[in-house]
């Protein structure tokens, strides 16, 4: 299995950085746009995409995600279409990591093999199921391990020591730490209280640690990659396509440029390439 | 998970240790929500072992919600319905009034029980989601009761249609919040909760409405609405010296269904019809996720849901706001499938015609919920035998539905 997502982040350490992750939702605001979205993501310097496969009941989203949500499916998004725009995605971009995000019921309404396989089939290099937590891994888990498809998974500020080797069993690709106890893209988390999770989690695992939900800034990015391995920025680039539409990869470029210099800024080594 | 032929001979022992009645149910719930369900399943289980706990419950459902409540037989109903049907045929009718209990329905039951399980967490903020407003009223009552804060989801189009019972809420020193996301209904006040919830676990106890949810909630809802069928039971073998022939009950997520059917599941020459909203027909817009859905995930379990062929959820209709939700608990998907329990469609209009009919023959004002499993008893009562017994639960009063009722019946009030 050739693993974009390990030789990825093991890319961005070589340059002292943190990975930049950077999540929009599929079909956001229609399936024609995400194609320019996605490839404005990889220009403006995003090491990894989160795909978010839209829902009608995002229950763990904030109101920029969940509104995403609703105008793609209100355009008419549906589960072959992002399929296609991650294949479409991998045949542009053979060596940037592509993860789908999203609900169980999407995944798993056809059966997880068939998800799976379809995933497999696409390109995509790994899965963060929202609602599915270790306890029902049965659901989803072994049908994407099989397909060589990482399973990522989420600790929390209520994960604690008790409870995070149940989460760390079968996670694989990277370890998503949420950084507030709550929805995506609300409130934020000191830098003081990330620092701890991630130092706990260090000691816990060897995955690459990723901190998201709350990130809105280069700035929060900036401290947050001097700690962690990766930063994820979703609520905030969701917003920019909210007010833009179908003219929002320009913007969308331009912020996550900025993600990126922060990021770089932290790294003694980098060395700007041409853009 | 188990297979159901491998179960114990009781129908009811589950769930399983993990949650599962069969394929359905479980905790399909973000990581932040997963150690406060499995303290609240810790603490139930250490509540349930507690004669104290059982103690004041049992005291509080008797002095403060009135239990028990009467096992009512329905003379009037039933002779008109025998003047219909065939010479020796036409059960006899009786009605477990649930409607009688303290805020009108069976609601508090549940409401009374988890409040009681919150304490004993150490929560002084409650939240709960509500459709027609019956479950949020029962929350407000007991969070006045208990002392404790009280925030109320409730979809912006439900508020509307529901006022009467959003001023109670609110007279009962609850907050009233008003959900605008989605289809402004009964799920999405159950997603605005749940995000709420996930927010504010820390300090907030989540009192959900109906036998539905992540594990522990199906259990521990349908134990506290169990006393339903406890009652109901009891009074049966009092006033007529044997058990009912069949057992009927309206099924939105299905907490009194479930209360009223669990103690007779072993029984089994007691039949059990759980009654879906068919709103405008199963062809048009309904509630009906037995009858016209399939299993898939949400809510935090695993049970019948309308949806379409990509699993994104379908908006139900209902005439009545208690049964407009498009999934259903996850023990009647269970009991759906191993076929212990029939599940019967009742649109909109047959539903509106019981209302005006129990109103009329015996003076009780129904829910409109519960007008679902009259109009069940008008079609089966006339197929059993004179000497056969049914029970319909009547979960709730409808007084909360007469400006509904009257506008469909195009009556200016």
């Amino acid at each position: 299995m050739t693993d974009r997502l390990s030789a990825r982040f093991a890319t961005c350490k070589s340059q002292g950085r943190a990975a930049l992750i950077t999540f929009v939702t599929a079909g956001d605001p229609t399936v024609a746009d995400t194609p320019a979205i996605l490839d404005a993501l990889v220009e403006g310097g995003a090491d990894i995409i989160e795909l978010g496969m839209p829902f009608t009941d995002p229950m763990a989203d904030g109101p920029a995600i969940e509104l995403a949500n609703l105008r793609s499916l209100g355009s008419g998004t549906k589960t072959k279409d992002i399929f296609a725009l991650s294949a479409a995605f991998r045949q542009r971009h053979p060596d940037t990591p592509l993860v789908l995000m999203g609900y169980a019921n999407p995944m798993l309404v056809r059966g997880s093999d068939w998800f799976a396989d379809q995933c497999k089939a696409a390109g995509v290099d790994g899965v963060i199921c929202v609602d599915v937590p270790p306890e029902e891994d049965a659901e989803i888990g072994p049908a994407l391990r099989g397909a060589g498809i990482h399973l990522i998974r989420l600790a929390t500020p209520t994960t604690d020591a008790a409870r995070l080797p149940a989460v760390l069993s079968g996670a694989s690709g990277f370890l998503y730490q949420v950084a507030v106890a709550g929805i995506t893209g609300k409130q934020q988390a000191s830098q003081a209280a990330i620092e701890q999770a991630v130092g706990a989690l260090k000691k816990a695992t060897e995955l690459p640690i990723a901190v998201g939900f709350g990130v809105r800034s280069a700035e929060q990015a900036g401290a947050i990659g001097r700690v962690a391995d990766g930063v994820v920025v979703g609520s905030a680039i969701v917003d920019i396509i909210g007010s833009h539409g179908d003219a929002a990869a320009p913007f969308v470029k331009e912020f996550v440029a900025a993600l990126r210099s922060a990021l770089n800024a932290n790294s003694p080594h980098f060395r700007e390439t041409a853009a | 998970m188990p297979d159901t032929i491998t179960l114990p001979n009781s129908l009811r022992s589950q769930p399983d240790a993990s949650g599962h009645f069969g394929a359905f149910g479980g905790r399909y719930v973000a990581e932040t929500l997963m150690p406060l369900i499995l303290e609240l399943e810790k603490v139930y289980k250490e509540a349930k072992q507690d004669p104290a706990f059982d103690a004041e419950f049992a005291e509080l459902l008797r002095s403060y919600v009135g239990r028990p409540n009467p096992l009512y037989y329905a003379e009037r109903l039933t002779e008109a319905l025998r003047a219909d049907a065939p010479e020796g045929k036409g059960a006899k009718i009786y009605l477990k009034r649930e409607e009688l209990n303290h805020t009108g329905a069976h609601k508090i039951n549940n409401c009374i029980g988890q409040a009681l399980l919150a304490r004993r967490m150490g929560k002084k903020k409650v939240i709960a989601e509500t459709g027609a407003g019956q479950h949020g009223v029962a929350t407000a009552t007991v969070a006045a009761l208990f002392g404790m804060e009280c925030k109320i989801f409730m979809g912006a189009k439900d508020v509307e249609r529901q006022k009467p019972n959003v001023f109670r809420m609110k007279l009962l020193g609850a907050e009233v919040i008003p959900v605008v996301s989605g289809s402004q209904t009964l799920k999405d006040a159950m997603n605005d909760a749940l995000r709420h919830w996930v927010s504010n676990v820390h300090d907030t106890f989540y009192i959900i409405g109906t036998a539905a949810g992540p594990h522990p909630y199906p259990e521990l809802v349908r134990d506290f609405q169990s006393i339903i069928g406890k009652e109901a039971r009891e009074q049966i073998l009092e006033l007529e010296g044997r058990l009912p022939d069949m057992l009927i009950a309206p099924v939105g997520g299905g907490s009194n269904a479930i209360g009223l059917f669990h103690p007779f599941l072993d029984d089994t020459d007691v039949k059990m019809i759980g009654v879906e909203a068919a709103g405008e027909g199963l062809e048009g817009k309904h509630a009906a996720s037995l009858a016209g859905g399939k299993s898939g995930i949400l809510h935090g379990n695993r049970t019948y849901l309308l949806q379409d062929e990509d699993g994104q959820i379908t908006e139900a209709h209902s005439i009545s706001a208690g049964l407009d939700y498009p999934g259903i608990g996850p023990e009647h998907s269970w009991l759906h499938e191993i076929g212990r329990v029939q599940y019967m469609p009742i649109t909109d209009d047959e539903a509106l015609a019981s209302f005006q009919k129990l109103s009329a023959l015996e003076g009780i004002i129904p829910a409109l919920e519960s007008a679902h499993a009259i109009a069940s008893a008008e079609k089966v009562a006339p197929t059993l035998d004179a000497d056969q017994i049914l029970i319909v639960n009547l979960s709730g009063r409808g007084d909360k539905d007469i400006f509904t009722v009257a506008s469909a019946l195009g009556v200016e009030m």
